[in-house]
């Protein structure tokens, strides 16, 4: 790609944006969110028209109308959300609208065709998957396969993936980290992007960093260092990305006391005030559904929660937030917001009772309490008016944030609190964490991170299969010793 | 912004219609007698459309109303009956009865009584069920018309000393109309001012995160669909006043056009999004619609397709509006 300028009204999305990838390897395309990342790749992918520059393809000048035309050159795109028909099968969704007829004059799909040639592609890809599984019933790392062979079905020779693992357990991962590195041997050239560095630079052969809609750095993989790559995204040391901790905590604020639900088995901790608590585990080690049973979420078989020593009864979300506990979903879109509402419905939802306004609303109180939690937290927001869908991901997290911050929770879950948002977002959101601990506040931070999990942390619960497999302080403990608790 | 001009284009259809018929039929629309006939053959959809604005907001419907409204206006107007003294000779055989005015109250509130258990029944079922609205009102539509037609074997109950809600007037406006404003500023009130109205918000938009966020989303649909109940028992009342006498066909179809005024005031099927100024102006469009095309002559057929069209183009440019955006 030359010299590729897109705008859009006043903005300037992409500026002069000069960049090239060799056939057969992987290019990782880093930076914040808003960097033009997304905005490039649907450039290249025909979404977008150029309003200058030119793409090429092995020396040849393309000219995309639309979408089809760049898949017709091999360009496919695999987008964060999955987009698959649920209720049909692979193979189906494989060829859907461009299914293999036979026949005369009434043609009929030919399954029997379909599904061999599915089944021979994941032969040779040595993929686990059924050509006639539901989709619906596939985990989430088997329909990002099923995108894969979607892609190299339709003859794809780039593949772009936008934060492919985001929501992929750290087994999955791996597999398709395995699967690039089969593509690339079979020549097909990847474009990868994604938030989480250090994968970035095992998997990338050159990584090329955009800030503020131009390219900015661009290098092989192999020069760099997570630190370096921060640096340049940002545009700005970035001297503590963790926040130093000085941690004294005080009384047990929470306790868990043999919690167990139809998915977690006889669960005990105890959160100080002013401590963090990290929460590790493999995806669908139970940690999630920890906080969901404490949230009243999962109703509770057997067990109690205590806040302040006294024992609380949680039977809905309602009764957790009144008796003082917040929860922070991991998933943004589907339990965390109400997009196309305003901002500032999304903060204050919960929070009527606390804000004196539990009958009546007071519209220009709830405003200006909106407008000093969006200066604290550098909200980006043109105003609490506008809907949430219309803030950028790591504004939205920081929206949400927001809520449990008015909501003054004594004891606050954060689950997965930086997943898919850029560094700039990551950071001050660790420090907000560390402020809130500072306040006498107990947290407890459920990460698939690891160095997020050591930084912030002052004490590391694992969990496997259900249980509660360790209790470890995070000054004594090592990443290996972490995974080691939790995979074994 | 896009808030104003989403407002905009409802409010600027009314005013082009009632421009047009100005124009047109200057001499017998632009009369004070006929904006009070307009406005008080609204007032019962209207009532009902207050209501349902709620429903459609949480991403629900209720396709009973109309066999509700039936149902209420013959069960409010028997206790009228009853309570004045009438046996079950007299009510069906519709004689003529004397009425006091305590009867009528308590029947008029037996009627809303009526609606709010039928809506509280759609609203159990609807959230203890986990089934789609659209099939319990459904199903519950039919259950309210066949009981309707059961209660008194298709005939009507008649109650012509219940005049009031129909002739009687508040300070030269007619009662009717009186109600509906009342409604519609309580319930745009409740809409906007409270956090019940935001939490039909929140299930609208998206019911995990409103229950992540601590709102009690069952509770607080029921209480919608009962509501909406109350207020299908006050219009039906309104209607038998009109009639002077409940009929169990009342309000064939009507479920049809109060959606259709909730959809063109900006309500979206798919929830979280309308307000209760859009169904106001979503309902008066309709019925100034209809009364200009009456006076032109226009044959109710006729009138049928302008509404029809009128609900497709309403709904295309808030689609095309929120495209743009």
């Amino acid at each position: 790609m030359e010299g590729i300028t897109k705008r859009f009204g006043p903005v300037t999305a992409l500026s002069n944006v000069t960049f090239s990838v060799r056939r057969g390897t992987v290019c990782a395309l880093c930076g914040e969110n808003g960097a033009g990342k997304s905005t490039l790749m649907k450039v290249l992918a025909g979404v977008h028209r150029p309003d200058s520059g030119r793409i090429l393809l092995d020396g040849k000048e393309m000219v995309f109308a639309g979408p089809k035309d760049a898949l017709a050159a091999g360009i496919s795109m695999l987008y964060q959300e999955v987009e698959l028909a649920g209720h049909l099968t692979v193979y189906e969704n494989l060829f859907l609208g461009r299914e293999i007829l036979r026949g005369g004059l009434f043609k009929c799909i030919d399954s029997d065709a379909e599904i061999r040639q599915v089944q021979e592609l994941i032969a040779k890809n040595h993929f686990q998957l059924d050509p006639l599984a539901t989709v619906a019933e596939l985990s989430p790392g088997q329909c990002q396969l099923v995108e894969l062979l979607k892609a190299m079905l339709s003859g794809a020779r780039l593949i772009v993936m936008d934060e492919p693992t985001s929501s992929l357990s750290e087994g999955e991962a791996a597999t398709l980290f395995q699967i690039i590195h089969q593509l690339k041997a079979q020549g097909i050239t990847i474009i990868y992007i994604s938030h989480r560095l250090e994968e970035v630079l095992a998997l990338a052969d050159d990584i090329c960093v955009l800030r503020d809609g131009a390219v900015v750095f661009g290098a092989p993989a192999s020069e760099l260092t997570v630190d370096t790559l921060v640096r340049q995204m940002v545009g700005r040391e970035l001297s503590q990305y963790y926040p130093p901790r000085s941690s004294k905590p005080g009384e047990v604020l929470f306790e868990a006391r043999n919690l167990t639900t139809a998915r977690i088995y006889d669960v005990s901790f105890q959160v100080r005030a002013g401590e963090i608590v990290g929460m590790a585990g493999l995806v669908g080690a139970g940690r999630s559904e920890t906080a969901q049973a404490i949230f009243g979420i999962d109703p509770l078989i057997s067990g109690e929660c205590l806040l302040d020593g006294k024992k609380v009864t949680v039977r809905r979300p309602t009764e957790a937030i009144a008796a003082g506990i917040g929860f922070l979903t991991e998933d943004r879109k589907r339990t965390g917001l109400c997009t196309e509402l305003p901002c500032s419905w999304n903060i204050t939802l919960p929070n009527y009772e606390r804000l004196g306004m539990g009958h009546i609303l007071s519209l220009p109180r709830e405003r200006e309490e909106c407008l000093a939690l969006g200066e604290k937290m550098h909200l980006k927001w043109r105003q609490p008016e506008d809907p949430a869908s219309s803030l950028s991901g790591g504004n939205q997290q920081k929206l949400l944030v927001s809520r449990w911050l008015q909501a003054d929770s004594k004891f606050l879950i954060v689950d997965e609190p930086t997943r898919g948002i850029d560094v700039g977002a990551k950071a001050e959101i660790y420090a907000l964490l560390n402020d809130l601990a500072a306040a006498g506040k107990a947290i407890l931070l459920i990460s698939s991170e690891l160095p997020e999990i050591l930084g912030m942390c002052d004490r590391v619960l694992v969990m496997r299969e259900g249980r509660l497999t360790a209790d470890l302080k995070a000054s004594e403990t090592t990443a290996e010793e972490i995974m080691h608790k939790a995979a074994v | 912004m896009n808030k104003l001009a989403k407002q905009l284009l409802p409010f600027s259809s009314l005013l082009f219609i009632i421009s047009l018929w100005t124009f047109l039929e200057p001499d017998t629309f632009l009369t004070f007698q006929n904006f009070k006939n307009v406005l008080s053959s609204t007032a019962a959809n209207g009532i009902i459309a207050a209501g349902m604005t709620f429903v459609i907001i949480t991403a629900g419907i209720d396709l009973s109303v109309g066999s509700m409204l039936a149902m209420c206006g013959i069960l409010g107007s028997i206790v009228m009956l009853v309570l004045s003294g009438a046996g079950w000779t007299q009510i069906s055989g519709g004689a003529a009865v004397q009425m006091g005015g305590f009867a009528m109250l308590v029947g008029t509130l037996a009627g809303m009584a009526v609606g709010a258990l039928c809506g509280f029944l759609n609203g159990a079922l609807v959230t203890r069920l986990k089934l789609a609205p659209f099939i319990v009102t459904l199903g519950s539509m039919s259950i309210f018309r066949g009981v309707s037609h059961i209660i008194n074997s298709s005939r009507p109950i008649s109650v012509s000393a219940y005049s009031w809600l129909d002739t009687g007037s508040i300070l030269g406006i007619p009662a009717s109309v009186v109600i509906f404003a009342l409604v519609l500023v309580a319930m745009g009130y409740v809409l906007k001012y409270t956090p019940f109205g935001r939490y039909t918000y929140a299930i609208g938009s998206n019911p995990q995160t409103a229950y992540h966020a601590g709102v009690d989303v069952d509770k607080t649909l029921v209480w919608i669909y009962t509501i909406l109940g109350a207020l299908v028992g006050l219009a039906a009342m309104i209607m038998t006043s009109r009639a002077s006498s409940a009929q169990p066909s009342a309000g064939l179809s009507l479920e049809l056009d109060v959606i259709a005024a909730v959809i063109i005031g900006g309500c979206s099927p798919s929830g979280g999004k309308g307000t209760m100024l859009g169904t106001l102006i979503g309902c008066l469009l309709i019925s100034f619609l209809r009364n200009g095309l009456t006076l032109l002559g226009v044959v109710a057929q006729i009138q049928l397709v302008a509404v029809g069209l009128i609900i497709i183009i309403a709904v295309t440019s808030d689609r095309l509006a929120a495209k743009k955006n």
